[in-house]
């Protein structure tokens, strides 16, 4: 049992329009695996099937060796929605101790899980008083509290400032090599780089599922904005 | 449910309650503004003999009411607000039930109902000289039982209000025809029968029939503590159908 999550011909419709075509992926355990496309790509909603919360229309999503959205993952799963999710009117730590709760964790662990994201200055201020990018990370330590098996974070790193950018890669690569799993989405192709596995989506199609290394050789181009951009180009051609 | 994760969550409810003074004060000071003012509209009015001061009628049913409409209303934005902030998505990734989430609302947002009463009731029976012949606690229990069921038609009607606007009409859906219709305006027994049927599966109507048992017996009656009884039947059902609006999945 390599994959911490595996997707066989995932189909969701969302309102009566089809945003995932029949998708098949898999992330390797103790892997960073980034999930990158445009906007609308069907990211998020390939997110929320992994961690349970999507009616899906057909397919099958396995995680950590048990359907998606099975009780007993709950507690092995840590989820950052794309829009902050952390009450406004809490403190910073106060936000941290109560997720911490939920996942069977202490006070200490808590503080812990604000520190690694560089809150500990701001810990006793109000959520709403953060700016966005702070708040953001509210809502990544929120994620991560419970030290989960798997964690799925939804484009965790926009509104950060380059050092932070750069801290949070480090912590998410630190985890990994721990053992954890992370699949991580963003819509900036240079975070792409910065990934064990990539999973690029395209109009809810899988356009690639490989490592950099390949992907760049593969297409013959070092930049790989670049590269993102021939494969889309070749499925183009192949499609018509 | 997990009494740990539930206490947690009456914690955070109360937490965020706290750092919003301004609500705290709106929540304790209002109900004695409208009760002065109450108190001055009846203190000239004429008592028939023998019955009980319109001031005594109308306050003793006010402190019922109050925490009933007041916690609907908070009740239902905060719970639209876990709706659209992602904060209830996220929830239900966790190991948290859905029972630990609606009776820690029930039981958070009942609490601050019984303080309010409490406060209110303190005020009206010191201040004003509200007398009733049954004890001021049992005023302040059934204003407290009030206060979670409208806790639990907030958390229910929330789940068909997208925005905050919306969520705010069903203040006067839920509330106003239970206050018409609860036998402060005409007594229940000299309704049109239809109204009479209406006012029967309203819980409100039992509410104040039992603040109006406290108001006329010195020992708690029979009728008083069915009613009670029914009113919290009532609020555990409609937490019951507020279960079944959260939907771990959803399109």
């Amino acid at each position: 049992m390599d994959d911490a999550v595996s997707v066989r011909d995932l189909v969701v419709e969302r309102g009566g329009r089809r945003v995932l075509h029949g998708i098949s992926c898999a992330v390797p355990r103790g892997t960073v695996t980034g999930l990158l496309g445009p906007s609308g790509s069907g990211k998020t909603t390939l997110m929320r099937a992994v961690v349970g919360v999507q009616s899906v229309r057909s397919g099958a999503v396995d995680v950590l060796g048990r359907p998606a959205g099975s009780a007993d993952l709950r507690r092995r799963v840590g989820y950052l929605t794309q829009a902050p999710s952390v009450y406004a009117d809490l403190t910073v730590r106060e936000n941290a101790r109560y997720f911490a709760v939920l996942h069977g964790r202490g006070r200490a662990e808590a503080d812990r899980a604000v520190a690694d994201v560089g809150l500990a200055t701001a810990a006793g201020q109000l959520v709403g008083t953060l700016s966005g990018g702070q708040r953001s990370r509210a809502s990544l330590a929120c994620a991560l509290v419970g030290d989960p098996e798997l964690v799925v974070l939804d484009e965790p790193t926009v509104g950060q400032d380059p050092v932070l950018r750069a801290d949070l890669w480090a912590r998410f690569h630190a985890m990994a090599a721990a053992g954890t799993t992370l699949l991580v989405s963003s819509h900036v192709m240079d975070e792409a780089a910065r990934c064990d596995r990539l999973l690029l989506i395209r109009e809810g199609r899988l356009v690639a599922d490989d490592t950099p290394a390949a992907v760049r050789a593969a297409t013959g181009v070092d930049d790989l904005e670049e590269a993102f951009l021939r494969l889309i180009r070749g499925s183009e051609e192949a499609d018509a | 449910m997990n009494p740990t994760i539930l206490t947690a969550t009456i914690g955070r409810i109360l937490r965020q309650l706290r750092h919003d003074r301004r609500t705290v004060a709106l929540l304790v000071v209002v109900p004695l503004v409208l009760l002065t003012l109450v108190y001055f509209m009846y203190v000239d009015q004429p008592t028939p003999p023998g019955a009980p001061s319109t001031f005594d009628r109308v306050a003793l049913i006010m402190l019922g009411f109050f925490p009933f409409i007041i916690m609907f209303l908070v009740t239902s934005i905060a719970m639209l607000r876990e709706r659209t902030t992602g904060t209830l998505e996220r929830l239900l990734t966790t190991p948290l039930g859905k029972l630990d989430l609606l009776f820690g609302y029930g039981i958070a947002f009942g609490l601050a109902g019984v303080v309010q009463s409490t406060v209110a009731s303190l005020v009206a029976y010191q201040v004003f000289g509200l007398d009733t012949a049954g004890s001021p606690w049992l005023v302040v229990l059934i204003a407290g039982v009030n206060a979670v069921l409208a806790v639990a038609l907030g958390l229910f009607c929330s789940a068909f209000a997208r925005t905050e606007f919306q969520a705010v009409q069903f203040m006067p859906v839920v509330v106003a025809p239970q206050l018409l219709l609860c036998g402060l305006f005409v007594p229940r027994g000299q309704m049109a029968g239809w109204l009479q049927a209406i006012s029967d599966v309203l819980p409100l109507s039992y509410a104040v029939e039992a603040l109006q048992e406290v108001g006329a017996h010195a020992e708690p009656t029979g009728t008083m503590w069915r009613d009670v009884a029914i009113v919290t039947g009532a609020a555990l059902a409609a937490l019951v159908l507020a279960a079944a609006t959260l939907r771990r999945r959803s399109g």
